[in-house]
């Protein structure tokens, strides 16, 4: 327990009062300040840290409820007891609803009163060591800027620091938003090739031509507007990686190109006849199931297995929605950063809603649902209704919320079954599709807990 | 010069080899000279007719004003119970790194020497001086429960203390004194 960090502070319009308790207190070896009233306490709550506040309840002005409630906001995690001389119930259960830690009788006794301190000091250093252990799991967690404690999840990073070491083409798989590049970045910077360049490209961004110009450079001339000579990607990354984002995408062309470059390393600019040949480390990344395009003929089978070497799974968000917790925390700290807005965490409800999202646009999604809270959020915590969801059970709002048709049909089946109160059958025949399908959706949609409510 | 001077300031009449046992023990702890001071003086104005006990700190103020000229810390015994405005009551009061202290008999126990609590009660009171004494050196409560700096909350926390200062506590103290030029002898 350290007294000395401890900061006490005593709002009571009575000198005496001030005096005595802070006497007390500092014998305790606790740092106390006195403040007379409640715009006082206000104005040092908004400019420094307190531990504990010991806050009169009957004074002219702003009384201690009402300090009470502002405090709140400036500082959710300042514990704050009111004292009073005058005992009512009514005034104690507001004080409490209204997040006071006790309500206590003036005058206390000495051994209520220290045995009371002591509490919430030990109480305040538990939190302290709480939070200290979980930043150092997500030190434990973190793979550069990826983090999760998912098992999966793990083993990929596992797998990614592996394939790091050597110079094998790496094929990174997962939806929109799963964190491709970020990984692919991670990779690069745990290679031996971290001293050279990380160049990424989106491959679904451009058109055939300019995508070609962009990755193999031109020579001046070759086309219009090639006013001079050009270099590609593939040389920018030279000694480096070379990160092709969306390689699904690519046309049937480009496929071939990008294939011969993959067996002889080497290529010639458009319009060029010069070889030019380039020591390059491939990642590639596509959130398409390129066995499905092979089949369909719309992927070249002998390119999918040049970039298939060491393919790596980026689960959904969906699929490790332990993760959501932690990912909630480190982005809300990011957050607090770029907004310069100090927000210290999201409300039970809000964390709720957010684990049980079914999250179609994975990581990327949670950052922007929470950058919008973190911007809309009155306090310092997020709460339910800052996260712009639309509470499933409480009918369709439409154009309230843009959400996606998975999204839009995951509440659908929650409102049904919960109208159905757990029965799919019943459920399956208003939504007129059968038993097998819903439960799939449900699986889908991870509704154990609603299909079982 | 003597260093620390102790004050009867009861109302009922000094019970001397009670406060020669004080000061005794206060000399071996403190390490520094402890007189005797007597004086028919009483704080004024220190009662509150609601509670019916007196307030130390206003005794404090009284103290500091009354105090005899050569003492650099005072210690003022009394056996009127004394409290402060928002505890129940309290054994005794000190000005933090100040120059006066009170401590009260009342809630200790019996003093008279024939009672068989007694011994109990006087070596309560001793241990209570000493603690109030400490603050005036600016020592603050100790987390540990033998050391007499440890808080008193209650009789049994302060029958669990010993009448020294931990290590702690000790070197903390001589530290002050030398810092406040007292000889230490």
């Amino acid at each position: 327990m350290n007294r000395e960090r401890t900061r006490i502070l005593i709002v009571d319009d009575e000198e005496i009062v001030r005096e005595s308790l802070s006497g007390w207190l500092e014998k305790d070896g606790y740092t106390v300040v006195t403040v007379p009233d409640g715009h006082h306490a206000l104005a040092r709550v908004g400019a420094e840290r307190w531990s504990i506040m010991l806050v009169d309840m009957k004074m002219p002005g702003m009384d201690g409820l009402q300090v009470l409630e502002q405090t709140r906001k400036l500082q959710p995690d300042v514990t704050v007891v009111i004292m009073t001389a005058y005992a009512t119930v009514d005034t104690a259960v507001s004080a409490m609803k209204l997040g006071a830690y006790d309500y206590i009788v003036k005058p206390f006794d000495p051994e209520e009163l220290t045995i009371m301190i002591e509490k919430i000091v030990a109480q305040q250093a538990l939190v302290r060591e709480n939070a200290l252990l979980r930043k150092v799991l997500r030190r434990e967690y973190k793979f550069r800027d990826l983090i999760s404690k998912n098992a999966n999840m793990q083993r990929v990073f596992e797998l990614a620091k592996s394939a790091a070491r050597s110079n094998s083409t790496i094929l990174i798989l997962g939806e929109s938003g799963t964190g491709k590049e970020l990984l692919a970045r991670a990779i690069h910077a745990e290679s031996p090739r971290r001293e050279g360049p990380f160049v990424g490209v989106s491959c679904a961004a451009l058109t055939e031509t300019l995508l070609e110009s962009e990755l193999f450079g031109h020579e001046r001339g070759s086309f219009t507007g090639a006013v001079a000579r050009q270099r590609g990607k593939f040389e920018a990354a030279n000694h480096g990686t070379l990160f092709l984002d969306e390689v699904g995408d690519i046309s049937p062309k480009l496929q071939l190109d990008l294939l011969r470059v993959l067996e002889e390393r080497s290529f010639t600019r458009v319009g060029g006849t010069d070889t030019v040949a380039v020591d390059v480390r491939i990642i590639a990344a596509t959130n398409r199931d390129l066995n499905k395009a092979v089949a369909a003929g719309q992927f070249r089978e002998d390119l999918f297995y040049r970039l298939n070497v060491i393919p790596v799974h980026l689960p959904p968000l969906r699929d490790r929605r332990d993760d959501i917790p932690l990912l909630v925390d480190t982005l809300i700290e990011q957050l607090s950063v770029e907004q310069a807005k100090p927000i210290e965490g999201v409300s039970h409800d809000a964390m709720s809603l957010l684990v049980n999202h079914a999250w179609p646009g994975n990581i990327r999604e949670l950052r922007n649902v929470l950058e919008r809270a973190a911007v809309v959020a009155s306090g310092s915590t997020i709460q339910a209704g800052d996260l712009g969801f639309h509470q499933p059970g409480t009918g369709a709002q439409p154009g309230n919320v843009l959400m996606t048709l998975e999204e839009v049909e995951r509440r659908h089946i929650i409102s049904v079954l919960e109208s159905t109160g757990g029965n799919v059958t019943q459920a399956a025949r208003i939504l007129d599709i059968d038993r097998v399908t819903l439960y799939n959706k449900i699986k889908k949609y991870h509704l154990r807990e609603v299909e079982s409510a | 010069m003597s260093s620390i001077h102790v004050w009867w300031v009861g109302v009922d009449a000094p019970d001397e080899p009670l406060l020669d046992g004080v000061t005794t023990e206060i000399a071996r702890v403190f390490e520094v000279p402890v007189t005797r001071y007597h004086s028919g003086e009483r704080p004024t104005d220190t009662l509150d007719v609601r509670r019916q006990q007196h307030h130390s700190t206003a005794i404090l103020r009284w103290l500091k004003l009354h105090r005899p000229h050569d003492a650099r810390k005072l210690l003022a015994l009394t056996d009127v119970d004394l409290f402060i405005p928002v505890l129940t009551f309290v054994y005794g009061e000190a000005l933090l790194d100040g120059p006066c202290a009170v401590v009260s008999t009342a809630r200790l126990g019996p003093m008279a020497p024939r009672h068989e609590d007694a011994p109990r009660a006087r070596a309560r009171l001793a241990k209570e001086c000493v603690h109030e004494l400490g603050h005036t050196f600016g020592l603050v409560h100790c987390a540990a429960a033998a050391c007499v700096m440890a808080r008193s909350i209650n009789l049994a926390a302060v029958d669990g203390k010993q009448a020294t200062f931990c290590s702690d506590c000790r070197l903390f103290y001589l530290e002050r004194l030398t810092q406040q030029g007292h000889d230490h002898e």
